[in-house]
């Protein structure tokens, strides 16, 4: 294969790996923007998971059509990852707790569910979901050089990229550009000036903090269901990368449209595993499995030395519980 | 009274732990009045606003706006379409987003912000009530008058025709105040009334039509402006008379340089200069009182000295030996006594008890313990701080929070004075305090002062300053504007160095 | 109506009863969840609750590794730094553990200095480990879960390669584990039949030291006032980038020990068998003994129940997730009771 074929097959495959990250970071941010951290990224993408593969088994054996199916089981897996959401939400926003704890709560108790259905509802350990989504390309016309490749990588896709990339420009332009994202900013900045003019600062955050959820569980879903993956559910297999999502957050400095690059960036280091191999440049596994991780914490690293001190773009509010009568 | 804007009938407001905010309080508004609320701190003025904006519900009484009681669901949603917008002391901003996004926060039945909109609404409202802004402008970038602006013009353009101001003044300097009032004067008469909160009798007299008091959570009296004076006024407020007298009256030999600040350079933590070559100095037996509105380098004053802030120029001398570049620790060893302005997040940690609290200072001291501390030795010396000071609490394992502010206070002080320090830095130090409670404090003060130590009181309360000083210097953005003898000085000098004229222009 | 009122201090009985109410709730949830899927709850408790009474030996091992873990996250979430990394700590100190007891000189094969060597490796490594996160943290203010969860996948990944790698034993017929520890790095049991050994002891006396350091020293103080709020601290001349670290360093240091003891008593050689979700299980004893030392060492040995169930309950039919969501469950469950003992709710009528 020339160089720039390899390059080509690099760049679709990191797009296809960065992609789960992608949703699951995109609604992290719509969260965290209205001033709630939930770090149960992980447990929720597993719940997107186990949904999407209990479901779409289900789905495709009743014989609807695949494209119908498919979109009913993103569906049924962003419905699944709100109403996992939705139990961090009661607890912090009603219940007051911590959000770190309740977020690592999340995250176990997420992860636990899922491998529970998962061994109860799976009766076949090896049954995979054959027809998923499937690539197709707008650009392969495009002749020029280098550019041609970069647009194939992008362009020959599924349709959940595709969805992503819309996802991406919805989300941008919702939280900097309408009225409620306004609003959404103001309750994660200052919430008590939100609510003297009359924002429900409470029911906003249930909401955002649920629509993060339907986010992370469509992230989950489509390392079952995309062109890219495997169609088969395995305990582990979400492998950090809610947590990678979570870093993702922090370096794009809570904005949509920087959040693309990180989640390519990982998707990169993701897609050298299987690439090294198969162009001979490294075997090693372990060390290649390292990888992601390792970029993840490195750029992290880098996100808060070169950024100004407690400027980082975090919403003034973060983490801190609201309450009008709290004096 | 048919055509009262707001009448509030017999109000209660109960927080938990029984502390009672409100009670059987009574109050009326008439349109394009302004109408002054006095009291103490804690005499429950803002408690009482809130509730009319809906922040707080009553947990009894009735509440009428417009001659329609108040019934069902009320909180700041409905309180601002009836009219009532509310000017917190500190400022309900976003401090990142423009005036234009403020304005537009909350804003119902629209998909898409459009700025164009609102900026033109603003200026229409700039042109009407003459409060000239820039939409555009972030206001993190405004100063604290301009942010003041804006949340008047904030509340106009959400159609308010009651405006509550909490505490408008406290921000501002002298003149920055007769400028506020004037607007306010100017807004009433085109309709909009009034009620400001306050604990100042002079701008009360000077600037409202009509003033209720309140005292200990009740609403003793409301008097038209034309028929009190200040003395009646103090009487109903403090329930005493109050003396603006000076409490530092005897001579005491000064002493030696105890603390020298030459040029004195430092940051604040946006990284902007905080302090301009800030330089005086303290001698043993003398207080020195540092006057401005807050936010002019007061915090950042009190922390180079204390080692909580790198100084970036200038050097810092305390009896004569250099502690520029010294650490907290190695202040701390050097028995400097600091009481700071956040009694809460800095001064004590709420939920450990007394006693943890006690040895804040001096828990490496040998005598607590070197590895495990002594609990014998510990709990000996709360005790004294609590018995020498009269500190009312349940017992010294009890959790701080329990503790009135007063007594909070009270620990600090005893804690910051138990190793007889030889300079006392006290900032805002009766902040939020009773009487009762602020009197102790100033006489622990001039006890120091009277044992020969030295100490720096920053206040932004003059007649605070002049009570307690031998000698003032004013701040004001971060330079000090001239330093005087308190009883030679005329207190309207000090305003208007307060608001940057130059002591010889004063 | 209902209100809800801030308690301003909690009665003494709450503090103990919210956590145990919560736990029973979290157990009859999971035994509904399990009811509705058609299993058998009653079989599932007797053979988590039941089971754990008999094999009362496996239950302790389980145990010992966790009061360890669960003490170290303790000092680090005494002072707000969320250690999320133990389980990857622990590898690392099993990894440490094993490298000096595989390459260690022949004179000291047969030492009695072989196993607190093991050990001392084991802490350094594990501390160090830690540091990346707590460094980061103390110098840059690098948020510290994410760096500590993640170096849990490097840290696994790691064991693996070495496992299946460079230090893959010549004489485990393929298998990807290492070659046997001399006999004098392996610590005994205290009985003979069962697994119970003599880390146990270690185990005690980890609970004792930090009950008196983080309850009655002046570092201990320190951990307490740093708690509470970054600014007091530094107002009392505390230096928190030295405490950050410090704590980091005994927190992962502790894991790092967990992990020796792991290799040592129960493999006997570096293997990549490792339960990496025991972080998560610490934390969760960590908050139901709401950081106290001594509680922690009660509640490990209910929580090593559950975890011996997860090796027990497919024997009996069940899926051993059970015992895994079960541990999530009353996490959540915990954090969310505690609004009882934090707020009181009143009714009153309108």
């Amino acid at each position: 294969m020339s160089g720039l074929n390899i390059f080509q097959d690099l760049l679709v495959s990191a797009v296809a790996m960065g992609t789960p990250i992608l949703f699951a970071a995109l609604g992290e941010i719509i969260t965290e923007k209205s001033g709630v951290q939930n770090l149960g990224i992980e447990g929720m993408m597993y719940i997107g998971a186990i949904t999407a593969f209990l479901t779409g088994l289900a789905l495709t054996a009743a014989g609807l059509p695949v494209l119908i199916a498919m979109i009913l089981v993103v569906l049924l897996s962003a419905i699944a990852g709100a109403m996992i959401a939705s139990l961090h939400a009661y607890v912090c926003l009603s219940l007051r707790a911590n959000q770190i704890v309740s977020g690592l709560a999340l995250a176990i108790l997420g992860t636990g569910l899922s491998y529970y259905i998962g061994t109860v509802f799976i009766t076949d350990p090896t049954a995979i979901i054959s027809e998923k989504f499937t690539r197709f390309s707008f650009a392969d016309g495009v002749t020029i050089p280098f550019v041609g490749e970069i647009l194939r990588g992008f362009l020959n896709q599924d349709l959940l990229v595709y969805f992503s990339y819309v996802a991406v420009i919805v989300v941008w332009f919702f939280i900097y550009k309408t009225q409620k994202g306004l609003n959404l900013r103001a309750i994660g900045e200052n919430p008590g000036a939100a609510d003297a003019v009359g924002v429900n600062v409470k029911l906003s955050r249930y909401i955002y903090v649920m629509i993060g959820g339907a986010f992370a569980g469509i992230g989950g879903a489509s390392l079952i269901i995309s062109a890219a993956s495997v169609g088969q559910w395995g305990q582990g297999m979400i492998a950090g990368r809610g947590w990678i999502a979570i870093a993702l957050v922090i370096f794009a400095r809570w904005n949509p449209k920087l959040v693309i690059w990180g989640a390519y960036l990982f998707g990169i280091a993701m897609a050298l595993e299987s690439r090294a191999q198969i162009y001979g440049w490294f075997d090693n596994i372990f060390i290649l499995k390292m990888i992601p991780y390792i970029v993840t914490i490195l750029v992290l690293l880098i996100t808060f030395i070169f950024s100004k001190q407690k400027d980082i773009g975090e919403p003034e509010s973060l983490a801190k519980p609201y309450d009008r009568e709290e004096r | 009274m048919s055509n009262a804007v707001v009448e509030m009938k017999g109000i209660r407001k109960v927080f938990p732990g029984d502390v009672v905010a409100n009670d059987k309080v009574d109050l009326t508004i008439e349109p394009g009045e302004i109408h002054a609320l006095l009291g103490e701190n804690g005499a429950g003025k803002s408690t009482l606003m809130n509730i009319l904006t809906g922040l707080y519900k009553q947990d009894g009484g009735e509440l009428f706006v417009n001659g329609e009681k108040i019934e069902g669901k009320y909180g700041p949603k409905e309180a601002i379409e009836m009219g009532i917008g509310m000017v917190h002391q500190n400022f309900r901003l976003v401090k990142p987003f423009t005036v234009s996004e403020n304005m537009a926060l909350g804003t119902k039945g629209k998909f898409l912000y459009d700025s164009k909109d609102i900026e033109k609404k603003i200026e229409e409202i700039s042109k009407k009530f003459q409060l000239q802004i820039s939409p555009k402008a972030k206001i993190w970038q405004l100063s604290i008058g301009e942010q003041q602006r804006v949340e008047i013009i904030k509340m106009l353009y959400r159609g308010a025709e009651i405006l509550i101001m909490d505490e408008p003044t406290a921000v501002l300097t002298p003149q920055e105040v007769k400028g506020l009032f004037d607007i306010l004067r100017s807004m009433t008469k085109k309709g909009i009334s009034i009620i400001f909160i306050t604990h100042k009798m002079h701008e009360v007299l000077s600037y409202a039509d009509r003033i209720t008091v309140l005292r200990g959570g009740v609403a003793l009296k409301t008097i038209s402006a034309k028929d009190t004076n200040d003395r009646e006024l103090a009487d109903l407020m403090v329930g005493r008379q109050l003396d603006a007298k000076r409490m530092i009256t005897d001579e005491v030999p000064l002493g030696d340089v105890v603390l020298r600040l030459d040029k004195v350079n430092a940051r604040n933590d946006k990284g902007l200069l905080a302090l301009d070559d800030v330089s005086f100095e303290i001698k043993g037996g003398e207080i020195l009182g540092i006057a401005g509105v807050a936010g002019n380098g007061q915090k950042e004053l009190s922390e180079v000295i204390t080692g909580l802030r790198k100084v970036t120029k200038g050097n810092i001398f305390f009896k004569n030996e250099d502690i520029t570049k010294e650490c907290v620790q190695d202040i701390i060893d050097r028995n400097v006594a600091f009481i700071p302005e956040d009694r809460h997040g800095m001064g004590l940690a709420n939920n450990l008890p007394a006693t943890d609290n006690a040895i804040l200072k001096s828990y490496r001291n040998k005598k607590f313990g070197s590895f495990l501390l002594q609990k014998k030795a510990i709990n000996e010396a709360t005790q004294k701080m609590v018995d020498d000071f009269d500190i009312k609490i349940p017992n010294i394992h009890c959790n701080v929070k329990l503790m009135s502010g007063g007594n909070l206070q009270k620990l600090i002080l005893a804690r910051e004075t138990f190793e007889n320090p030889e300079l006392i830095i006290a900032v805002y130090p009766v902040r939020g305090l009773d009487v009762g409670a602020i009197d102790y404090v100033h006489q622990r003060l001039a006890e120091e002062r009277k044992k020969g130590k030295a100490v720096l009181l920053i206040s932004e309360d003059l007649e605070e300053i002049y009570k307690m000083t031998d000698r003032v210097a004013v701040l004001y953005e971060g330079k000090i504007m001239g330093i005087v003898n308190t009883d030679t000085t005329d207190i309207n000098d000090l305003g208007l160095m307060m608001s940057g004229a130059k002591r010889s222009e004063a | 109506m209902i209100k809800v009122e801030k308690r301003l201090e909690t009665p003494k009985y709450l503090l103990v009863l919210t956590p145990i109410l919560s736990v029973l709730v979290a157990i009859l949830f999971s035994s509904i969840l399990l009811l509705v899927t058609g299993e058998d709850a009653i079989k599932a408790l007797d053979t988590i609750f039941g089971g754990s009474l008999i094999n009362w030996q496996e239950v302790l091992v389980n145990s010992i590794t966790l009061v360890i873990l669960s003490i170290g996250v303790a000092v680090a979430f005494k002072m707000v730094i969320w250690n999320i990394g133990a389980a990857g700590q622990m590898m690392i100190g099993m990894i440490c553990a094993a490298g000096v007891a595989l390459f260690v000189p022949i004179a000291l094969k047969d030492s009695i200095f072989l196993i607190p060597l093991m050990a001392l490796a084991a802490v350094i490594g594990g501390g160090l480990w830690a540091l990346i996160s707590g460094g980061a943290k103390a110098i840059w203010n690098v948020n510290e879960v994410i760096t500590s969860l993640l170096l849990n996948y490097v840290a696994l990944y790691l064991l693996q390669f070495l496992v299946f790698g460079p230090w893959k034993g010549v004489t485990t017929s393929g298998f990807p584990q290492s070659d046997p520890f001399p006999a004098a790095a392996k610590i005994a049991t205290i009985f003979p039949t069962g697994r119970l050994h003599y880390g146990l002891f270690v185990a005690i006396a980890v609970v004792i030291i930090f009950y008196f350091l983080l309850n009655k020293s002046r570092w201990g103080y320190e951990i307490r006032v740093i708690g509470e709020g970054r600014n007091v601290a530094r107002y009392g001349g505390m230096s928190l980038a030295k405490n950050i670290i410090v704590a980091m360093f005994v927190s992962g240091g502790l894991a790092g020990l967990a992990g020796a003891i792991h290799v040592s008593a129960l493999e006997g050689r570096l293997s990549p068998h490792m339960n990496t979700d025991i972080g998560y299980t610490a934390i969760i004893v960590v908050w139901l003994s709401r950081l106290h030392p001594l509680v922690i060492g009660v509640v490990s040995v209910f929580m090593g129940a559950l975890l011996f169930a997860e090796t027990n309950l497919p024997a009996a039919g069940i899926p051993y997730e059970i015992a895994k969501l079960l541990q999530g469950s009353i996490l959540f469950f915990v954090i969310a009771g505690d609004f009882f003992s934090r707020y009181k709710v009143k009714f009153v009528k309108e």
